[in-house]
């Protein structure tokens, strides 16, 4: 597969658009996790569904739209989804969690009308569902890389604001930063590392991506540059571990990529049982 | 000496219920101010209008010598808060990140923390005593060493005036002396000047300048010596009824109730 890479396009794409979202998708998790806005990228990656049939659909009856990559039509979609989420999240502040049921449900209810217009399941959407190896194109590719680099640097210039926001969001507004900002860029990026993920992934598990990982790493870690390094490199782990046993074993790709976060979450779980028996770290409770 | 905070006839009421009437302070610089008062006497209110989150009805209020309206030096005033207790104890941070981020403001937007930051944070964990815990996760520490870990925070931006919410809830009753100590070595040696409030007057110290005592009117304001002779009679006229007080002098000087 080593030699594959240099050989095919398609290997060398779905390899570099994984490497990067293994990437992305942990790095902004570590924020969602520690927020507890883990289930938005659920709901979010249900609405990208809604986009990704709607492109579907259009690409298939309107001449016009034929060849268009439903990675934007998805990513629209996103991130307008994580703005109705927020505006939900303020109407209703007693329940902020009533935000994900409704945009969940309501990205399901669109997709499932997009896919029933287009006559059904086509191999095209079930690689948008569960992620493919051989379906990542050099475009698709570059919009993850484009996306990618946006949101490091975006991380790393608010990296201070979107500490303080997680770790105490009171402290943050009365000592006079611009939360509400802030927030709002927070949120419209998740969108679009969710809609990104997608081709590799697939649509149904994308938040496992931005989560597992996370949640292996706030086992073991101490403190928060830590636990985003160790989410990072189990989230890159997981990908490209996935990628090669998907490619081998001619699976979908989305499935082998979260059963290996599964299994590095199930070892730090154990790694910090191992490590209680022996005595313990300092500290532990 | 220039006064850090004076109040002068201020008035304050949400809707029909007077909550504060005809206040007046004068906190001098290096002091260390216990507001003292049941729950509901308008403290919150009090520390609102003094930190600029609500405006006066009536009266007014000087900070630093400063009008507040036309006050900008914010920066001059740490806060911790009540809410510090409340955070969320999982957060997988150190507590030197957790220092660190009380720099984020000061420091601005796109800037990055520097070598001489990390000494600034060291030097607020020394002084609230918890350098060796610099590297424990928030999470494993008990709760008066997370609140010593708050005022580091609050104290990293270099202060001049600390303002504290309640800070003793959490900490263990054997605990408070060693934490009055604590904010007393910060009154002294780092003349910071601090203004705490508290309903539980069992917690005041010796180390504490002045007491007021607060329920709508302020009762008391004065030197602490003076307070021991006048306590029983404004903690009654405070509270409302006979306050038992079975003050007693610890070694540490501490009294309890």
């Amino acid at each position: 597969m080593i030699q594959g890479i240099f050989h095919y396009e398609f290997l060398q794409n779905a390899f570099l658009t994984g490497m990067m979202i293994g990437i992305i998708a942990p790095l902004l998790g570590v924020f969602v996790v520690v927020r507890r806005l883990s289930l938005i990228a659920d709901a979010l990656s249900h609405v990208t569904l809604a986009g990704i049939a709607a492109s579907l659909l259009l690409e298939r009856n309107v001449a016009m739209m034929a060849g268009l990559n439903p990675l934007y039509l998805g990513m629209v979609f996103s991130v307008g989804g994580s703005l109705f989420i927020e505006k939900l999240r303020s109407v209703y502040k007693h329940y902020q969690e009533l935000a994900i049921p409704i945009i969940l449900s309501s990205g399901i209810g669109l997709g499932v009308i997009f896919i029933s217009l287009a006559n059904g399941f086509n191999t095209d959407l079930f690689s948008y569902l569960f992620g493919s190896v051989s379906a990542v194109s050099r475009t698709d590719l570059w919009v993850v890389f484009i996306i990618g680099i946006l949101v490091i640097l975006v991380i790393i210039l608010l990296y201070k604001e979107l500490f303080l926001l997680s770790f105490d969001e009171e402290h943050a507004k009365a000592s006079g930063i611009a939360a509400k900002s802030i927030h709002f860029i927070f949120i419209v990026m998740v969108a679009l590392v969710i809609a990104a993920s997608m081709r590799i992934v697939g649509i149904l598990l994308v938040s496992s991506l931005m989560t597992l990982p996370v949640a292996a790493s706030i086992r073991i870690a101490r403190g928060f540059k830590q636990t985003i390094f160790l989410s990072v490199l189990f989230g890159e782990v997981s990908v490209l571990g996935g990628l090669f046993t998907a490619y081998y074993l001619d699976l979908a790709p989305g499935g082998t990529i979260v059963m290996i976060a599964v299994l590095i979450l199930i070892i730090s779980i154990f790694y910090k049982k191992l490590l209680i028996h022996k005595g313990g770290q300092p500290g532990e409770r | 000496m220039q006064s850090i905070i004076e109040i002068k006839k201020l008035f304050y009421r949400y809707e029909k219920d007077a909550v504060l009437e005809d206040i007046n302070i004068i906190v001098p610089h290096g002091s260390f101010l216990a507001i003292v008062g049941p729950n509901g006497s308008g403290k919150s209110t009090l520390l609102k209008l003094i930190l600029g989150l609500l405006k006066p009805q009536k009266g007014e209020i000087y900070l630093f010598g400063q009008e507040i309206n036309k006050f900008k030096d914010w920066q001059k005033i740490g806060y911790v808060s009540q809410k510090a207790n409340s955070f969320n104890t999982g957060f997988p941070a150190t507590v030197s990140e957790v220092v660190e981020s009380g720099l984020t403001k000061k420091l601005g937007m796109f800037k990055f923390f520097k070598k001489e930051h990390a000494q600034k944070v060291r030097e607020a964990l020394d002084a609230v005593g918890m350098t060796k815990f610099s590297n424990r996760n928030i999470g494993e520490l008990s709760g008066g060493q997370q609140q010593r870990v708050f005022i580091a925070r609050a104290l990293v931006s270099e202060p001049s005036l600390l303002i504290l919410d309640e800070p003793t809830v959490g900490v263990d009753a054997e605990n408070v002396s060693n934490f009055y100590q604590m904010l007393g070595e910060l009154n002294k040696n780092r003349e910071i000047t601090l203004l705490l409030v508290t309903h539980d007057i069992g917690t005041i110290s010796d180390k504490v300048s002045h007491v007021a005592c607060l329920n709508k009117h302020l009762h008391f304001h004065g030197e602490t010596n003076e307070f021991e002779q006048l306590r029983a009679d404004d903690m009654s006229k405070a509270y409302g009824h006979d306050v038992h007080l079975l003050a007693h002098h610890h070694e540490h000087g501490g009294v309890t109730r």
